[in-house]
């Protein structure tokens, strides 16, 4: 029994190897995607263009310009002389904010009044109009401090723990490596039984003296390998090239892709088990991906979705690797967080492999 | 193929053509799935699960003082509706819960607070607030609004002159979307994707899967042009993916509450320009690989994510690097979020409009020229 598991895998293996195309998609996307994701995404908001109307023309106006034109995250002030001209470039896309200092700012700030500029932002850009609005109010409040040093002091102190500085790569690329690892390992089981299907060899299969947990296996195996592998790689990746502070344990980060990677492939053979062409299952792993990857916790915090929404988290295996994961890269994870959060994949890879064992089982009937 | 077979254009092969792939479309359920299903689903999903908003963030509240002042901050945490407050008198409490992603950042009131909020002079602190820097976007969303809370009750309690005093400050207004509801913007993206995956996704492994069955030779082998075959290909899937989109419309404006400031006419426009390059896409994907495993690979690499990630509708195009900024222009999609956001939320800006259906004409152009090379050499040889 042992050799024709063995002779299973190394036929699994070998329908993607073979093939140059095959073997080139399955390594050379998922590294691309982590190279140019890693660095394309990002809510870091920067090197943006700010349009600027000065009605006041005065010294505080000038101060206040001044400092947005030297902070960091501007790279062209489009100075305009009409509030139309201002309206027009917004519409435009062409700057994301536009600034407005009235007649008597300058006045204001002499006289010991609150002055207040105006900042219309692009409301299709909402969330990077938020992050400038928030540099845009240091730099009140820098200018503030200057004009009265009572207004100096903030009354909170904030710490980033694990991540002081709050660089999204540290971020992202912990994060990509379970995804890109999930897409792989989904397509590559889901694909597997269905291309048998399409070609007729399903059925050979299935009237050899293999059993169904042996055909299982044999596709489970292949997919794992390929699976850790690259989660491997883009782990070394985000440790060696992007030089993330690597805190926690390796060996026990390793076991928990595995089971990550176990539980998807049990999703995906389920998927193919009721997929009759490879077209349907591919489509049938777009439609499960997307879902997998925005109810994990990747963009936005589960407690932040709605109740049935969170529900379907707490069944994601990515919830849980995406926080060890995390965790293991820049929290010092302990094993007993490793272990709670192992368990869930472990539950959810136990109840897909089986049912498709039993799926498999009945269509031997 | 003898060159004088197939000269001339003939409407009735087209026909034929669209008519067989029509119903090659109709009979497979996982084309519908994805033409109708997928669509409510994404959309539901950016709805529903990628809210940018914060609410309901769980967050610690360390109680070290035990004066009156410090239990009437820490009510004014508890009464946010942005924060779910998990209440500790020791900062070790909670430590723990922040390492295990069970809250994502926590507040100390300390000890002192009462002699701090009195003798308040130098640049010293009240309360410190430590946050979950492993995830950058929450982390700066719990700092802003923690902050806003103490500014708040200091305000409340008259102490507002000192401690929340701004001789000047920025005054927003956010055009087009005032209760910055990040659904609104975000679903105009999402409509993009779901076209992205009809287009090219989708039409990629429909022809990939002719290749790999070899029927696309059988039916190259007939009078039928080159041109024909593919707007043949075309035209069913290019009459499917505009379906899609006005019943993503429909779905965003009746459901999810997001404005078509716009006309229909200028939206209709847009979409049958974008499904050019979509289209386009995934025919050379699928003429280029042949084989559906491949193609649909290359189609996520090439379509699906650069969708998702490179075309401005969650990350600003603006703050990647150069070399990105450059790879983004060869994105179709760049220029149809950028045209959808400004529909749905602006208006008919057609100086955004024009430059943009443009842009997506020639990368479309590009693809169909490359394409119809492609299938025409692969015959002669």
């Amino acid at each position: 029994m042992m050799t024709r598991l063995i002779a299973q895998i190394v036929k699994e293996l070998l329908s993607y190897l073979r093939d140059p195309k095959s073997r080139l998609t399955l390594v050379g996307p998922p590294l691309m995607q982590l190279l140019i994701f890693s660095y394309a995404a990002t809510l870091e908001v920067d090197n943006i263009d700010l349009a600027v109307l000065d009605q006041d023309n005065g010294y505080w106006s000038h101060e206040m310009i001044e400092q947005v034109e030297g902070a960091g995250f501007v790279r062209d002030i489009h100075f305009v002389q009409t509030p139309e001209a201002l309206t027009a470039m917004i519409n435009n896309r062409e700057v994301l904010a536009g600034l407005r200092f009235p007649q008597d700012f300058s006045r204001d700030v002499a006289r010991g009044k609150p002055a207040a500029a105006q900042a219309v932002i692009d409301g299709r850009r909402a969330y990077a109009g938020q992050v400038t609005l928030a540099y845009l109010n240091q730099i009140a409040a820098s200018v503030g401090a200057e004009i009265d040093p009572r207004a100096a002091s903030s009354p909170v102190a904030v710490r980033h723990w694990f991540n002081p500085n709050l660089i999204y790569k540290w971020f992202i690329v912990p994060s990509l490596s379970g995804i890109l690892a999930m897409l792989i390992a989904l397509l590559v089981t889901a694909l597997s039984i269905a291309r048998e299907r399409e070609l007729g060899t399903f059925d050979q299969l299935l009237v050899s003296p293999t059993r169904p947990i042996e055909i299982i296996i044999g596709k489970t195996v292949p997919a794992l390998i390929i699976g850790t592998i690259l989660a491997s790689v883009m782990i070394a990746a985000g440790v060696f090239l992007f030089r993330i502070p690597f805190t926690g344990s390796l060996l026990w980060l390793l076991a928990a892709v595995m089971l990550f990677i176990l539980s998807m492939v049990g999703i995906g053979l389920m998927l193919s088990s009721v997929c009759k062409t490879q077209q349907q299952a591919i489509l049938g792993t777009f439609s499960m991906a997307v879902p997998i990857v925005l109810l994990s916790g990747f963009v936005t915090p589960v407690e932040n979705m709605s109740g049935f929404l969170q529900l379907v988290a707490r069944i994601n295996p990515m919830t849980y690797y995406l926080i060890i994961v995390r965790g293991s890269f820049l929290k010092e994870l302990p094993v007993t967080e490793v272990l709670n959060n192992a368990w869930p994949m472990a539950l959810i890879a136990l109840v897909t492999l089986s049912s498709s064992i039993v799926i498999v089982k009945r269509n031997l009937q | 193929m003898s060159a004088a077979v197939n000269t001339g254009f003939s409407v009735k092969r087209l026909a034929a053509l669209v008519r067989k792939e029509s119903l090659q479309v109709v009979r497979d359920p996982s084309a519908i799935l994805i033409a109708f299903a997928l669509p409510v689903l994404l959309l539901f999903l950016f709805a529903y699960a990628v809210s940018l908003d914060v609410k309901g963030v769980r967050l610690g509240v360390v109680l070290e003082s035990d004066s009156s002042q410090a239990q009437s901050l820490a009510a004014a945490f508890e009464a946010t509706r942005y924060f779910e407050i998990l209440p500790a008198r020791d900062r070790r409490e909670v430590v723990p819960k922040l390492v295990a992603s069970e809250i994502r950042g926590f507040v100390v009131i300390p000890q002192d607070f009462e002699q701090r909020l009195t003798s308040r002079a130098g640049p010293e602190s009240l309360v410190q607030v430590i946050t979950d820097g492993s995830q950058p976007n929450t982390a700066n969303f719990v700092a802003g609004y923690a902050e806003g809370v103490v500014q708040n009750w200091l305000a409340s309690r008259g102490a507002g002159n000192i401690a929340g005093f701004l001789p000047v400050r920025f005054d927003p207004r956010f055009w087009f979307n005032p209760e910055i509801e990040t659904r609104r913007f975000l679903i105009p993206g999402a409509i993009a994707i779901v076209m992205t995956m009809i287009g090219t996704l989708l039409t990629a492994l429909v022809v990939a899967r002719e290749w790999e069955r070899g029927t696309m030779e059988a039916v190259m082998s007939t009078p039928a042009g080159i041109l024909e075959i593919l707007l043949g290909k075309l035209l069913p899937y290019f009459i499917l993916g505009v379906i899609a989109t006005l019943g993503c419309a429909l779905i965003s404006i009746t459901l999810f509450d997001v404005p078509l400031r716009g006309s229909w006419a200028a939206l209709l426009l847009l979409s049958c320009t974008f499904l050019v390059p979509a289209l386009g896409q995934g025919l050379l994907i699928s003429t280029l690989a042949r084989n559906q495993f491949v193609a649909s690979q290359i189609a996520l690499l090439s379509g699906f994510l650069p969708a998702m990630l490179l075309s401005g509708f969650i990350f600003e195009i603006d703050s990647m690097p150069l070399i990105i900024r450059v790879i983004t222009h060869i994105v179709p999609a760049r220029y149809f979020v950028s045209s959808l956001q400004t529909v749905f939320l602006a208006g008919d800006v057609w100086s955004v409009f024009l430059p943009n259906m443009l842009a997506m004409l020639a990368i479309g152009g590009v693809f169909l020229g490359i394409t119809a090379r492609k299938s025409r050499k692969s015959l002669d040889t």
